[in-house]
This record gives C-alpha cells, sequence and structure tokens, in this order.
C-alpha cells in the first residue's frame, strides 16, 4: 500500500493528537496517585501509625505467684516451688528427633509426657514452645542449661507451681489447686483474664478455692513485639502485677501433723478448737491423700484409687461428714432441760435398762439398767433411760433450739468446701420433709443423739467448746489475711445460765476421772493437765427383737461398715478449758475404747505442745504408749529460719 | 514500501546504534529496579540470596536481551508481530494444560530454567500485533465495524484465556492495553463510548448474578469487592490484605521509618510483601517521599516513551511505543490503586520492582522494543 508523505503526516498528527490525550489521562491519573499517597502518609499518617503499634504490640499475661499459705506459726503450708521444665521450639530445633534423642542422653524423659509434648508440637506452629519435661531435679535442669548449646531449640525454664511440702496432713484442711478447666471457666460469669493461661493453676477445693480471690494475685503483663503469625520478636517492657495475699491458718501444723499420724488406720474426723477464741488448731481427716497428686492434674488411675477406698479419703469428715452423736448429745437434753427449769439436777430416775412408752420398748445400752440415777450420774454412766425420761418433759423443739445454739444442726461459715449443716430435727422438719408428724419415740431417740439427728466433728467441737468456755464461739480457720487479723474482737458470753455449764462440766470431768467414768481408761492423770469429756456410741444399724433375744451380736463380729461409730467430744485442762476436741472414728466401735484413747493422746499433744511425757498417763498404759509414740513418724513441722527470705 | 523502508537511509547501522539509543529511558529503568532490588534486600530481612540475587540476575539477563532487541531493526519486529502473536496464544493454551497452579490459578510454565507466565508475554505480543494490524490497515478504514471487529477479537482471544486461568488482573491489563492501542489508531471515539456503556451494563449485570447458578465471577472475586468496598467488614479474614497494605503505607509518614526499619513489613503483616505488595514496604521505610520518587520515576519513563513516540512518522513504531507505555502505565497504576486501597487485590505486580522472573523480562524486552524503534526511526530530513 502506497502513501503519500501528506497522509503519512496526516495520520501520524492522529496517532500522536490522540497519544498526548492518553499521556495527559495517565498524567491525571498519576496525579490522583499522587494525592492518596499524601493524604495517608501526611494526613492521616498518625492514625495508621497508631493502627501499626497495635498490629505489632501484643500484650501478653503474666501469672502473678499465689499467695502462700502458713499455719499459726509461720510453718508453711502451701508453697510456690519453682518448676524447671524443658521447652522446645520446633523450628528452632530444626531436626526435633536427633534433639530430643540428645536431650534424652542427659535426662531421662517420660515417654508418655513425651508422646503428648510431640503430639502438642505437631498440632500447633512450629515457633510454638511445648513444654517437654516438667519437674526436674536441679541437677538435670543444670545439665540441660549448660549443655544448651549442643541443643538447639531447646530452653530450660522456671515457672512457679504449687507444692504442698506437708503433703497429706492438710490436704483437707486447705485443699488443692489444679489446672483451670472448661467446667471452672463456665461456672465464673467475669473470667479474670488470668485464667486464659494454659494450665494456670485455680483453687479447686477447701481454702484454696474459698480464698481464690485473695490467693490469686492480680495479673501483670508483658508488652512484646509480635509478627502477624504471633511470633515473639523481642519484649518491650514488663508489669509484674500483683502477688496474692498470703494468708495464715489458724492451724498449728505440729498439732495437725500429730492428729493425722494419731489417726493412721482409721477412718475418722478430728477438730481441735482453742476454747478461747475459737481458733480451729487442727482439723483431721483421715485418710487423707497426698494434694501434690492434684496440683497438674491427677492420673484417673491415681484418682479412682482415692475413690475406690472404702474409707473414702477424698471426704473431707470433719466438716462433711454427718455422723448420729449418739450419747454426746446428752448435755443438750441436760442443758435444755434445766433452762427450761423442768430438771432438778438432783432428783432420779430409775433405770431398769429399758423404758416402756405405749407399747414400745427403748432399751439402755446397759442391759441390766443403772438403777437409780440423777443427771450427774446420768452423763457419767451415760444411761439412756433417763434421758428417754427427761426429754418427753421438754420436747423436741426445745431440745432443737438448744442444739443450735450450742452449734449444732447450724452451718457454721469456714472456707471449707461442702461445710454440712447437719441434722437437728424439728416437729415442722419432720412434717416438711417425710410428710409424717413428729412422734414421742422420735424425741426419746433423739434424746440419745440417735434417729434423724445428724452432727459433723465441727459441730460437736464447736458445741463443746460452747459448753467448756461459756462463750458464744465461732470457728475460725482462718487467723490473718497479709498479715491483717480477721476476727480481733473476742467473743460474747453465751446465753446459758453458767451454773447449768457447770454442771455439765463436772459431769464431764467425771466422765474421765470419776471411779465409773465411761472414758476413765483414757484419762491423764498428771495434775494439771486433765482432760475431761462424753464418749458416745452411735448405732448404724437397727437391732431387730430376733437378734435382740439372741443376744446383741458384739461389734468385733460385725462386718466393717455395720460397726458402731465412736465418738468422743471433751476439753482440757479440765479446771481451766482450753482446748476442745471431737474424735469421730468410723465404726470404731464403742466411744470410750475407740475415740477417748485418740481425744486424750491429742489433747495432750496440745496441752504439752509436744509428744506428751510418759508420766502422763495412768502407769499400766504407759508401756503400751510408748510403744505407740515410738513406731509413730512424726514430721514436727518448723517454720522457717527467720531471715529466710521467701520462695 | 512503506515510509519507514523508504527512509531507511537515514537510519544508524552497525555499533553506531548504541549511541542513539534511548540512554535516559534506560537509566530510569536501571534506577526503579535499583529500588526494587533494594526493597527485595529489606523484605527478606537483610538476605541477599533469597530475592535480590536471583532479580539481578534476571534484571541483567533481560538487560542483555533488550540490547539485542534494541540493535534489531524495528521493521523485523513488525513482521514477526504476527508469528509472536500466534506463539503466545499456543503458550497460553498450554498454560490450561501444562501449567502450574499458583495462588490458586493456573499461571506459570515450568521451563526448567525459570517458571514462564505466558500472560505477561501475550500483553506485549498484543500490543504488537495490533501495531502491525494498523500499520498494514488503510487509516481510512480504521473505523468501519469489520476493521474494529478483527483487533476486538484478537484482544478478546487472550483475555479471554487468562480470564479462565483465572486471572483477572492481567485480563483487565490485556483489554485496556488493547483499547489504548485501538483508540490511538484513531478508531471513533463512538465505538468507546458504546463499550464503556457496554462495561458498566456489565458491571450492573455481575452484581445483579450474585447467589445465582448463573454467577459470573468467582465468590472469592466478590468477596474482594466486597472488602474493597468495605475492608472493615473482615479485618482479620478477605479484608486483611488491603488493611495490613494500608496501615504499612500509612504509617510510613513523611520520611518513613528508615531502611530496613519498617515494622509491618518486617514483621510479616503484609502479605505478598515480595511480589504484589512490594510498594507498601517501600512506602513504610522511605514514606511519602520515597513512595512518590518511585510514582515520579514511572511517570519519567512514560514521559520519555510519548516523546519517543512522538518524534515517530512510522505508524507502526508509534503506536507500539505508545501502547507498551500504556501497557506500563496500566501496571504500576492498578497495582497502586490496589495496595492504596483505590482498587481491588486483583494480583499485578509492581513492574521492574516486584519479585517475578517473567515480568521482569517480557518488560525489559518491550522496552528493548521501544528502544529499536526509537534507534531505527527515520530522522535528519
Amino acid at each position: 500500500m502506497k502513501q503519500s508523505p501528506k497522509d503519512i503526516e496526516e495520520n501520524a498528527r492522529v496517532v500522536n493528537r490522540r497519544g498526548l490525550v492518553v499521556g495527559g489521562l495517565q498524567l491525571a491519573f498519576m496525579g490522583m496517585l499522587g494525592l492518596r499517597m499524601r493524604q495517608m502518609q501526611i494526613e492521616e499518617a498518625d492514625e495508621y501509625r497508631l493502627l501499626a503499634e497495635e498490629n505489632r504490640i501484643n500484650v501478653r499475661l503474666l501469672a502473678p505467684p499465689r499467695g502462700l499459705i502458713f499455719d499459726r506459726n509461720g510453718v508453711i503450708i502451701a508453697d510456690n516451688s519453682q518448676n524447671y521444665r524443658i521447652i522446645i521450639v520446633r523450628e528452632d530445633a530444626g531436626d526435633v528427633d536427633e534433639v530430643i534423642g540428645k536431650l534424652k542422653e542427659l535426662v531421662t524423659l517420660d515417654e508418655d509426657e513425651l508422646e503428648r509434648a510431640i503430639r502438642e508440637m505437631n498440632r500447633r506452629s512450629p515457633f510454638v514452645p511445648v513444654t517437654l519435661a516438667d519437674r526436674l531435679t536441679w541437677e538435670e535442669f543444670s545439665k540441660v542449661a549448660v549443655n544448651s548449646p549442643a541443643l538447639p531449640g531447646i530452653t530450660p525454664d522456671v515457672g512457679l507451681s504449687r507444692y504442698y511440702p506437708l503433703k497429706d496432713d492438710f490436704a483437707h484442711v486447705i485443699g488443692y489447686v489444679g489446672p483451670v478447666s472448661d467446667y471452672d471457666l463456665s461456672r465464673i460469669e467475669d473470667p479474670d483474664p488470668l485464667l486464659q493461661i494454659p494450665k494456670f493453676q485455680i483453687g479447686k477445693i477447701g481454702v484454696e478455692t474459698k480464698l481464690e480471690e485473695n490467693l490469686r494475685g492480680k495479673a501483670g503483663s508483658k508488652r512484646i513485639e509480635v509478627n502477624a503469625a504471633g511470633r515473639v520478636m523481642r519484649e518491650l517492657d514488663r508489669d509484674p502485677g500483683t502477688p496474692g495475699s498470703d494468708i495464715q491458718l489458724t492451724v498449728d501444723a505440729r498439732l495437725q501433723n500429730f492428729v493425722q499420724a494419731r489417726l493412721a488406720g482409721e477412718s475418722a474426723g478430728v477438730v481441735v478448737m482453742d476454747c478461747e477464741n475459737g481458733d480451729i488448731l487442727s482439723i483431721g481427716s483421715a485418710p487423707a491423700y497426698d494434694p501434690n497428686l492434684f496440683v497438674r492434674g491427677i492420673s484417673s488411675a491415681d484418682y479412682n484409687v482415692l475413690r475406690e477406698d472404702k474409707y473414702v479419703p477424698l471426704r473431707n469428715k470433719p466438716v462433711q461428714g454427718t455422723y448420729p452423736p449418739g450419747s454426746t448429745y446428752k448435755m443438750v437434753v441436760a442443758l435444755a432441760a434445766l433452762e427450761m427449769g423442768v430438771l432438778n439436777p438432783d432428783e432420779t430416775v430409775w433405770c431398769p435398762g429399758h423404758y416402756q412408752l405405749g407399747r414400745r420398748r427403748f432399751h439402755c445400752w446397759k442391759r441390766g439398767g443403772h438403777g437409780h440415777m440423777n443427771l450427774s450420774d446420768s452423763l457419767i454412766q451415760s444411761c439412756d433411760v433417763y434421758y428417754y425420761d427427761i426429754s418427753q418433759r421438754v420436747g423436741i423443739d426445745r431440745i432443737t433450739a438448744m442444739a443450735n445454739k450450742l452449734g449444732l444442726g447450724v452451718r457454721h461459715d469456714i472456707p471449707m468446701s461442702a461445710v454440712t449443716e447437719g441434722l437437728a430435727p424439728t416437729q415442722q422438719w419432720k412434717q416438711v420433709r417425710r410428710g409424717e408428724a413428729w412422734r414421742v419415740g422420735d424425741t426419746l431417740n433423739a434424746s440419745i443423739g440417735q434417729g434423724f439427728t445428724l452432727a459433723s466433728p465441727l459441730q460437736l467441737c464447736v458445741y463443746t467448746a460452747r459448753m467448756a468456755s461459756g462463750l458464744n464461739l465461732e470457728p475460725h480457720l482462718i487467723k490473718t489475711v497479709d498479715g491483717v487479723a480477721l476476727y480481733p474482737d473476742p467473743p460474747e458470753k453465751i446465753d446459758i445460765n453458767p451454773y447449768h455449764l457447770r454442771l455439765m462440766r463436772d459431769a464431764m470431768d467425771s466422765v474421765n476421772n470419776g471411779s465409773r467414768g465411761t472414758a476413765r481408761g483414757s484419762r491423764i492423770v498428771m495434775e494439771g493437765y486433765e482432760i475431761a469429756g462424753k464418749t458416745g456410741t452411735s448405732q448404724v444399724r437397727n437391732i431387730t427383737p430376733a437378734e435382740r433375744a439372741a443376744g446383741v451380736i458384739r461389734n468385733e463380729d460385725l462386718p466393717w461398715e455395720r460397726r458402731d461409730h465412736a465418738l468422743y467430744v471433751g476439753y482440757a485442762p479440765r479446771d481451766k478449758p482450753k482446748y476442745a476436741v471431737s474424735v469421730v472414728v468410723e465404726h470404731g466401735g464403742g466411744g470410750s475404747r475407740a475415740a477417748a484413747p485418740v481425744a486424750r493422746d491429742i489433747l495432750a499433744f496440745a496441752q504439752f505442745g509436744e509428744v506428751p511425757p510418759l508420766e502422763a498417763y495412768p502407769t499400766s498404759q504407759r508401756e503400751r504408749i510408748r510403744t505407740m509414740y515410738e513406731a509413730m513418724d512424726l514430721k514436727d513441722p518448723r517454720p522457717p529460719a527467720p531471715g529466710r527470705s521467701r520462695a | 514500501m512503506s515510509y519507514l523502508e523508504y527512509n531507511v537511509k537515514t537510519v544508524p547501522t552497525g555499533f553506531r546504534k548504541v549511541l542513539y539509543l534511548n540512554w535516559p529511558l534506560i537509566l530510569l529503568l536501571i534506577a526503579v529496579s535499583s529500588i526494587g532490588f533494594l526493597m527485595l534486600y529489606s523484605v527478606a530481612g537483610g538476605n541477599i540470596n533469597r530475592w535480590t540475587e536471583p532479580q539481578m540476575q534476571r534484571f541483567g539477563l533481560g538487560l542483555l536481551a533488550m540490547f539485542i532487541v534494541a540493535m534489531v531493526p524495528i521493521w523485523f519486529w513488525r513482521n514477526v508481530a504476527a508469528l509472536a502473536y500466534g506463539v503466545s496464544l499456543l503458550l497460553l493454551l498450554a498454560v490450561e494444560f501444562f501449567g502450574v497452579t499458583g495462588m490458586g490459578a493456573q499461571r506459570w510454565i515450568d521451563l526448567g530454567f525459570m517458571r514462564l507466565q505466558p500472560s505477561e508475554v501475550t500483553k506485549i505480543t498484543l500490543v504488537m500485533i495490533l501495531a502491525a494490524y494498523y500499520d498494514w490497515l488503510d487509516p481510512k478504514k480504521v473505523s468501519r465495524p469489520l476493521w474494529v471487529a478483527i483487533p476486538v477479537i484478537l484482544i478478546l482471544i487472550p483475555t479471554g484465556l487468562v480470564v479462565i486461568q483465572p486471572d483477572l488482573g492481567t485480563s483487565i491489563l490485556l483489554l485496556a492495553g488493547g483499547g489504548v492501542v485501538m483508540f490511538l489508531a484513531g478508531v471513533s471515539w463512538w465505538y468507546f463510548g458504546t463499550v464503556i456503556a457496554a462495561g458498566v451494563g456489565l458491571v450492573s449485570a455481575v452484581f445483579t448474578s450474585r447467589g445465582t447458578d448463573w454467577q459470573l465471577i468467582k465468590d472469592y472475586q466478590f468477596r474482594r469487592i466486597d472488602t474493597f468496598l468495605d475492608p472493615s467488614q473482615d479485618p482479620l479474614g478477605a479484608g486483611y490484605h488491603i488493611t495490613q497494605s494500608k496501615i504499612a503505607l500509612g504509617s510510613g509518614g513523611l520520611s518513613g521509618r528508615g531502611f530496613m526499619q519498617g515494622t509491618q513489613s518486617r514483621l510479616n503483616f503484609l502479605p505478598e510483601k515480595h511480589t504484589d505488595f512490594i510498594f507498601t514496604t517501600l512506602a513504610e521505610e522511605f514514606g511519602f517521599m520515597g513512595a512518590f520518587s518511585l510514582l515520579a520515576l514511572y511517570g519519567l519513563i512514560i514521559f520519555f516513551c510519548i516523546a519517543s513516540a512522538m518524534t515517530m512518522k512510522d505508524r507502526f513504531s508509534a503506536l507500539l511505543v505508545y501502547g507498551i507505555a500504556a501497557a506500563f502505565f496500566f501496571y504500576f497504576a492498578v497495582n497502586m490503586s490496589m495496595v492504596m486501597g483505590l482498587a481491588p487485590v486483583v494480583g499485578v505486580p509492581l513492574p521492574l520492582v516486584s519479585y517475578g522472573g517473567s515480568a521482569m523480562l517480557v518488560l525489559l524486552v518491550a522496552f528493548g522494543l521501544v528502544q529499536s524503534a526509537h534507534v531505527h526511526r527515520p530522522r535528519g530530513n
């Protein structure tokens, strides 16, 4: 095709004209891009820079050290131990198998734990630290630390973990902590962000959970620079948070240790209180368990062993266990009658060994009967018929009112889990709960602490302490929080005629020290240390008339779980009560035989502040007592020497 | 005999051609590419081997290719335009069957020594075939429907092949680049008006098709449009790219955080930080001054191309140079709009700066064509 130069010029002009249009549009667009840059980078720069900071900086929570728990003398009961761990970062390790192989030459790794860690590692991003092993010894830890240059991706790390140095002794007193669970989170309405920390330890039971808010402390934080994938680049600053409050219990660790040791082999609950202020000095439950098992989450094998034990080690018997109080309840009935004015302490009731109520016959524990009984005799010899008689004069509702006044049938406010209310029945209670009218026979049963009546060792101890001191004592488990005393006010007098209380104490004195007392075998003979108390034996089965005809079966011949509960409540010293005690030995047989000796040893230890001297015991018992104490393995926990810094 | 061959006497020959190269343009290309090397070094966290070194090798190879292409007379390139176009169509077809899938689309053919993206090649061959077509076509016929239909088909074939990869970004660039060449060749304004009207209609059709069985684009593309319109909808999901990109860019401020100091890109908040989003790193580390300088350099490249094209009497040369300049413009304009939140994220690299072999080589070969047209343009009389 031939074109003239003129056409060519013309066509080129068209192209250039349109080229300039395109170029102009391009320039305009570039101008707009430039303006956009200006808008974002100059006018809105501050805004974007703020967003960039937020992107870059991540706030991580720091777990504050949990408050420590001490006994009344400063012995550490719940400590925070250094937990030496080995942490691995897959990305830094390179060949994980090789690194773990090298690590195995230095420390023994638990295979299950290792498998779990490897699974976790493969599931998470390669830069997430995973705990490979924890609870290392210092020696193992330092071996790893020294060799860390040869172990890429391995970091030795120190964290805090709850540790209970006294193990079983305080399992039931303070409970335990455990890793926070989904269930825990679902129960809490406004969860503390701390709970989001994996495996964060919170109180699960007992003081540890009841005082969780005090013990936990306030979360600290550290600001770290992260990238979009969440990998930590560096730490910018940190705020360590506020450590949890330290808590001091009223409990005496040495006494507690003795109580647990003395209860070894039994299924029992014991409470020791200070009669002057209500401090719980010991609260024993046997058998116990090692709370350290729960700290990292208990294995199901360990848990099943505890759950299937017929002695129920997981039950906190002194506060959760309820038992028919048996004869230990008789002072309630006596005081109710005295306060009501329907009982003269000197009048006598004839005990032929049974009591006839209409067509029903109520038996005294002594088949032959006690003969003439006055108030004092009825307590010393624990005559049942006497109480069958006087309880009818008082009526169940007044008996129960007196029980409540003495601390029975009411829930005491101490920071433990599932503290029981027990049961002091009333006519109304039976009507509402059982749908039946109260009958006189029920009152008779209640008068000797049987039938519907139920009490926990804690309640029995409060009751005893109130009688012994004449004070309206409340039980206290916590002495101070962060050094501040919780109950500075002295207790008030109880609203019971002191003379009537005096009568009770005199009778209880004779129970141990009188020639015919049921607990005479468990007396202390050293002057100034004598104890006073009341035994109880409560049936857990009904004795059928046929059985009775064939002769009552001896407790020893029954299977364990059908034997009677043995109870004892008492105090010492008898003249100026300082310590009150209650002992319930489940299915232990008779109170005088199974419970009173335990209570005697505990009261002796409490008074002497150490293993009591043999001189405190009747001569004939000394050899047996000596053997018993020698076999006992006491820990003798002492407070740390002053000046030792907190762990 | 065309005007070009007629005036061949005035064209330099032999090694003298080197003196007639458009040297300012070459220097601009080197400058822009060097910015790319710096940024690749920075986003790799100071690692030169990761992206910078291979990019420099490709740049060297591309520069060599550019010189070779520039030395070859422009009429040779006009004569092989149809062949080049055909080959690139075959490559696009090949990618359908033998392509390597990357980022959810089939885009590459693995040649062993490099991965070739035929869609990149097509951007240039399309401009070549259109320029050659209008060089051949009598200028009086350019607006006749039949002669308009032919280039439209030439554009739509590769565009269609790229759309089904699917690579929306490149198909838009092909469409726009081809359209610009047609416009320059003098096709009547009416056609463009009609196409724009039809385009608006199509966009509304696409949106009405949403959620129906005959949905016209993929869900992810709809979502990208949604998050483009309102990135705050899903800041950690689909809107993440845009949001992070804007944060990095805006936080650069006037003078930036300094070389290698960009926290956003350093800390991996930025997606595809070495490819499509490399501009954000530049903007973060060198601020408005750095970002605007790059824009200015690109502007100068366009300016030198247009200035060179203005002096060309040869129709093929002029259309080719204008067309390549336009294609180049669309590259960076779309990329920058995208990272600044002015356009949806469609996957267009920043020319000469983003990491990527095909685009680098193809662009330098294209500038080789520009140089060839510049060197071999008749001059003097």
